[in-house]
C-alpha cells in the first residue's frame, strides 16, 4: 500500500517535473505544449504542438537532452549512494562526502587539461570511470574495521581523500590554460547546462548497465546487513559481491561527473528519505531510489535554470545548499542514537 | 551447464548416526599465538554437542573454524563426508545455519524481514515453497511474534539474539552451530532456545553449540568438548567431562558437581565460601 502510494506519487512528479521543467526558460512553451511535442514525435495525434518553429527547435535541441541528463544522473547518483551505503553498511557514505566524486572529477580535468583523446568521446567518461574506481576502493580500504565503517572514520576518510582530490583539482587549474580552467571550475561546480544528444548517447548505456547490476545484487545486499560473516553464512561470496558493488558505483558516478561534474548528497538524501518510507530492503528501496532521485535533480535543474533571469546556477551548488544542512542533521541523529561518535 | 544443476541441489537429509562434522587435528595460528593446537572433534546426525571452557580458550575460534570463516594452520574439517573447502558456499548455506555472537543489523529490517532473509539459500529451489511455513514456525518457537514488525536495531539484546536465532532455525539446515544463543537470554527463552536445539537434535540434525552456563551444557548436550588453551582438555559425555576436579582445574575455581536430589541430573556450582 505504502508502497505503491509512493510509487504512483514518484512516478506523478515525474511526468509533472519533465512536462513544466521543458516548458520553462526564456522561450516560455506551455506543458501541455511540452506533452503534444513529445506524443506528436513518436507518432500520436494528442495536444497542442508548440506555437512556433522556434519552439520546436529549443525544445528538441536543449531542453529536452538536458532533461534526459538530469534524469539519468539523478538516478545514477542516487543509486550509487544506495550502493555505497549498503557495502558500507553505513547510511551516511555518498559518492560526494566520501570522496568518490572529486576522484572523478580529477580524472575528467586531467583529460581536458591534458587534451587527451584516445578514445574519442568516450575518453572523458573512462578516466572519470578509472579515477573514480580508485577513488572508491581506496575509500574503502581505507575506512572499514570488521565488516563496516564507523561513523568518523569514514567521515574522516572523506576529508582526506577530498583534500587530495581538491590538491590534484588545484594542480591543474595552475597548469591548464585559461579555457581548460573555465572547464575545471565547471567540473567542480556541477552544471547540466550544455548537455547534447551525443553525450546522453554516452551516459545512457552506462548508467542503464549500471542499474540493471544493482537490480541483480539487491537481494544480496539485504543479506549484507546482517554483517559479512553471517551474509556468507547464507551462501554470498561477499568477496565477489563487494568488488563487484564498487566498479558498479564507479561507473555509475564516473558516468556522471563526466557529464555534468560534481554534484553531491543526491545520493544521501535520497536513498535516506526512501528508506525512511519504504524500510530498508534494497529491492524495492532501489526503484523509489532512481525515480526520486531523478525527480530531485530535475527539480534542482529547473531551479539553476529559472531562479536568476538570464543566468544558470551550478547544479552542484543547489544540491550541497540543502544536501549539507540534511548531513548534519543525520549526522546529529546518529550521534544520539548510538550514544556518541560510533 | 553444470553449475546450473549444482547451483538448485538440494543437499540429502543426514541418516542419524552419520558423521556430521569430523575434524582432525586442527592448528589454527594468528601471528605467533597458536589459539588452537591439534583439536579433534567428531559430531554424529542426532547429536547435540556442546563447547565450553574459560574465556579465551578457544571455544568461538574453534567454532568458527567449524564454518569455515578462520583458514586453518594445519588439519581438517570435513562436512557431511566432503572436506570444507570443496563446498561451495550456496551448498554450504543449505547444509549448515551458523549462528554468531555478533548479531546487529546495519539497517532498520523488521524482524519478519530479517527471518525471512534465513531462507535467501533456498531461494529458487524445490524447498522455497517451505518459506511460509519455515518462518512462521521459527518465529512463534522464539517467541517473537509479537516482534515481527519491530526494527531490530531497535530492540533489546536478548530480543535481538532471539531474532538471530529465528533466522538460523528457519533455515532448517541438516547441522546447526551456534555461538552462545543462551548469552543475552532471560532464563525462559535460554530454556527455549536449548530445547529447540535438543528438538532438532532429537529429530535427526547436528547441532554444536558454545556454552557458558555449565548447567545448561550438563542438562542439554549428550557429548561435552572441554577446551583449555586452545587444546581439548577432555571430551565425552557430560558425566564424564564433569567432574569437580577437572572443572576446578580448567576454571581455575574451586567447583562442585553433585546430582540433582530429585531427578539426578547434574548439577555444576561454584564453591561460594
Amino acid at each position: 500500500m505504502r508502497r505503491t502510494l509512493l510509487y504512483s506519487g514518484l512516478t506523478v512528479a515525474f511526468v509533472l517535473i519533465v512536462l513544466v521543467s521543458a516548458g520553462a526558460g526564456q522561450l516560455s512553451i506551455s506543458p501541455l505544449e511540452v506533452f503534444g511535442a513529445i506524443m506528436h514525435r513518436i507518432g500520436l495525434d494528442l495536444g497542442p504542438v508548440p506555437a512556433s518553429a522556434t519552439a520546436e527547435t529549443a525544445l528538441w535541441t536543449v531542453r529536452f537532452p538536458r532533461i534526459v541528463m538530469a534524469a539519468l544522473i539523478g538516478a545514477a547518483l542516487s543509486a550509487a549512494g544506495l550502493l555505497m551505503q549498503a557495502i558500507f553498511g553505513n547510511p551516511l557514505a555518498e559518492p560526494g562526502v566520501v570522496g568518490v566524486s572529486s576522484g572523478a572529477a580529477l580524472g575528467a580535468s586531467a583529460t581536458i587539461v591534458f587534451g587527451w583523446t584516445f578514445l574519442g568521446g568516450w575518453t572523458i567518461a573512462v578516466t572519470a570511470f578509472i579515477a573514480g574506481l580508485i577513488a572508491t576502493l581506496l575509500v574503502y580500504v581505507m575506512s572499514r574495521a570488521n565488516g563496516k565503517t564507523e561513523v568518523v572514520t569514514l567521515v574522516l576518510t572523506g576529508i582526506a581523500v577530498n583534500a587530495f582530490a581538491g590538491a590534484g583539482l588545484a594542480f591543474l587549474t595552475f597548469l591548464g590554460t585559461a579555457a581548460s580552467r573555465e572547464q575545471i571550475v565547471f567540473w567542480q561546480l556541477g552544471s547540466l547546462n550544455g548537455s547534447r544528444w551525443d553525450q546522453v548517447l554516452i551516459i545512457l548505456p552506462l548508467v542503464v548497465a549500471g542499474i540493471i547490476a544493482a537490480v541483480i545484487v539487491s537481494r544480496r545486499l539485504d543479506l549484507l546487513s546482517l554483517g559479512e560473516r553471517s551474509a556468507r553464512h547464507l551462501g554470498v561470496n561477499v568477496e565477489v559481491l563487494r568488488v563487484f558493488v564498487i566498479v558498479v558505483v564507479a561507473l555509475l558516478v564516473g558516468a556522471s561527473v563526466a557529464f555534468a561534474g560534481v554534484i553531491a548528497f543526491v545520493g544521501l538524501v535520497i536513498p535516506h528519505l526512501m528508506r525512511m518510507i519504504l524500510g530498508p530492503a534494497h529491492g524495492p528501496l532501489l526503484f523509489a531510489s532512481l525515480m526520486g532521485g531523478a525527480v530531485l535533480l530535475l527539480t534542482a535543474d529547473l531551479v539553476a535554470r529559472t531562479a536568476v533571469p538570464n543566468a544558470d546556477l551550478p547544479i552542484g551548488m543547489l544540491t550541497s545548499l540543502v544536501g549539507g544542512p540534511f548531513f548534519f542533521w543525520m549526522l546529529r541523529r546518529t550521534r544520539k542514537r548510538s550514544g556518541g561518535w560510533a | 551447464m553444470r553449475s546450473r544443476s549444482t547451483h538448485l541441489v538440494i543437499p540429502d537429509p543426514l541418516t542419524p548416526g552419520e558423521v556430521a562434522i569430523e575434524a582432525r587435528g586442527i592448528t589454527f595460528t594468528v601471528g605467533q599465538r597458536e589459539l588452537l593446537s591439534g583439536v579433534d572433534l567428531t559430531v554424529h546426525a542426532g547429536e547435540m554437542l556442546a563447547l565450553i571452557g574459560p574465556n579465551g580458550a578457544g571455544k568461538s575460534t574453534l567454532l568458527g573454524a567449524l564454518t569455515g570463516d578462520n583458514h586453518l594452520t594445519s588439519g581438517s574439517v570435513t562436512l557431511a563426508g566432503t572436506p570444507l573447502h570443496e563446498w561451495t558456499l550456496k551448498q554450504l548455506a543449505r547444509r549448515r545455519g551458523v549462528l554468531l555472537q555478533d548479531n546487529g543489523v546495519f539497517f532498520p529490517f523488521t524482524v519478519e524481514q530479517v527471518v525471512e532473509m534465513g531462507r535467501a539459500p533456498w531461494l529458487g529451489t524445490a524447498r522455497d515453497n517451505e518459506d511460509e511455513v519455515a518462518v512462521r514456525e521459527a518465529i512463534e518457537s522464539t517467541d517473537i511474534h509479537h516482534l515481527r514488525q519491530r526494527q531490530v536495531p531497535s530492540l533489546s539484546g536478548g530480543e535481538r539474539a532471539r531474532t538471530a536465532f529465528a533466522r538460523v532455525i528457519a533455515s532448517r539446515t541438516g547441522i546447526l552451530l551456534l555461538d552462545e544463543p543462551t548469552a543475552a537470554l532471560d532464563l525462559k527463552h535460554q530454556e527455549d532456545v536449548l530445547q529447540l536445539a535438543r528438538q532438532r537434535a532429537a529429530n535427526g540434525d547436528a547441532v554444536v553449540v558454545v556454552l557458558h552456563d555449565l548447567g545448561l551444557a550438563a542438562a542439554y548436550a549428550d557429548s561435552i568438548t572441554l577446551l583449555q588453551r586452545g587444546r581439548v582438555a577432555a571430551a565425552g559425555t557430560p558425566a564424564e567431562v564433569l567432574t569437580s576436579e577437572r572443572i576446578t582445574a580448567v576454571y581455575e575455581h574451586p567447583v562442585e558437581v553433585f546430582p540433582h536430589p530429585v531427578t539426578g541430573a547434574l548439577i555444576v556450582q561454584p564453591v561460594r565460601r
